[in-house]
């Protein structure tokens, strides 16, 4: 089922991170961590390779940590169903500085392009509003993106939901490092923070 | 006299036992202090719910409330990433809901600290507590956790401050297990 003018994410990527200044994001394992490699390398980039279903708790855990910095996940729909509960979680924490941006393929597009849950009946804007995240919205155009960009940058505003849904096609991988121990020791440093 | 000194001694390790059994939880969130942990993501346990409270009054820390358990591994390894650290307080059941999710103590190499309270041990009187509970030390070694482990009142600060440091000081992922003979058995009453 395919539908007309869906996005490309790496347009919505390289946009949401164009003028970011010191935020923070996180790319949910898969696509999304190659569309945020393909926007640019960057120290404050923690790319998962794994960890399926945690993108969204690694940012709340970066968010509260670091409370005047933005923190930005960027993710699939997949990877966020299988930390739905995480709304809910986040939703109790209101960090203001947390912005999830879900690139909605409906579809596994690792693995074969199965379809998932929000190809049927799964509303993922709908689970964020009910699980307290008030500014939880759906996008399908490239204006809505270009005025949420600098939005991400009010740490007081959030915490936000933005499912965006784009085109399902299989782009060219842009494969990012993927020495974990490497990504997060030059996050923490570009923090100010120094190896053990 | 030497009898006195004795009876004398006696009461003494008593009385030490008493204020040990009244207060361990209060030891444990000692160390948390002076560790400068900050994030304490969890999952309710009855076994638990003293130090849930402190950390829920306490100005320096924040209680995180899960809804899995596997959360709060990712929520911890973001805390360090963003210069914090944690520690997950959870039950031995919820261990197995957090196998995957351990990776990230491997691969990010970050200072890893749960605190997991037993059940289906000593005198357990729901058999739905057994299987996991007999695992839990298994699955978290098999997942490159060191595991502690405290039974007594009176030694729970020292195997607490053996853990935290490990943890924080040598980034060495650790799980200390609270057992359910320190916890005491849960009583079912119909």
């Amino acid at each position: 089922m395919r539908k007309a003018n869906l996005l490309d994410r790496r347009a919505v990527v390289s946009r949401l991170l164009a003028n970011r200044k010191g935020a923070i994001a996180v790319g949910g394992l898969g696509a999304s961590t190659y569309d945020i490699a393909a926007a640019g390398d960057n120290d404050r980039n923690l790319y998962l390779w794994g960890a399926m279903g945690g993108a969204v708790m690694i940012g709340l855990g970066l968010a509260l940590a670091q409370p005047k910095l933005p923190v930005l996940v960027i993710t699939g729909d997949g990877e966020m169903l299988m930390g739905m509960g995480s709304l809910a979680t986040v939703g109790l924490q209101q960090p203001g500085n947390l912005s999830i941006v879900v690139l909605d393929n409906e579809c596994y597009g690792e693995t074969g392009g199965q379809t998932s849950h929000t190809a049927g009946t799964a509303d993922l804007v709908g689970v964020a509003t009910a699980c307290g995240i008030a500014d939880a919205r759906a996008m399908t155009t490239m204006a809505e993106v270009e005025a949420l960009a600098p939005s991400l940058q009010d740490v007081t505003a959030g915490p936000r939901f933005v499912s965006v849904k784009i085109d399902g096609a299989n782009l060219e991988r842009v494969l990012s490092n993927r020495d974990a121990t490497f990504i997060v020791n030059r996050l923490r440093g570009s923090l100010g923070f120094q190896p053990i | 006299m030497h009898a006195r000194a004795d009876a004398t001694s006696e009461q003494q390790a008593a009385e030490n036992a008493a204020e040990h059994i009244a207060s361990w939880p209060e030891e444990i969130f000692a160390v948390l202090e002076r560790f400068d942990v900050r994030q304490v993501p969890y999952v309710p346990d009855a076994g638990h719910s003293q130090l849930i409270e402190r950390v829920l009054g306490s100005p320096s820390m924040r209680g995180i409330a899960l809804t899995t358990e596997e959360e709060g591994v990712a929520l911890l390894a973001g805390a360090w990433a963003g210069g914090q650290r944690g520690v997950l307080l959870m039950q031995s059941s919820g261990v197995g809901n957090c196998i995957n999710m351990l990776s990230l103590t491997q691969i990010f190499r970050f200072p890893f600290l749960t605190l997991v309270t037993m059940r289906g041990e000593w005198g357990e009187f729901n058999p739905w507590q057994v299987p996991m509970g007999s695992s839990t030390q298994a699955v978290l070694e098999l997942s490159g956790i060191k595991v502690l482990r405290a039974s007594h009142p009176e030694e729970v600060r020292e195997v607490m401050e053996a853990a935290a440091s490990q943890a924080y000081n040598a980034c060495t992922p650790t799980a200390l297990l609270l057992s359910q003979r320190l916890i005491g058995t849960k009583v079912f009453v119909k």
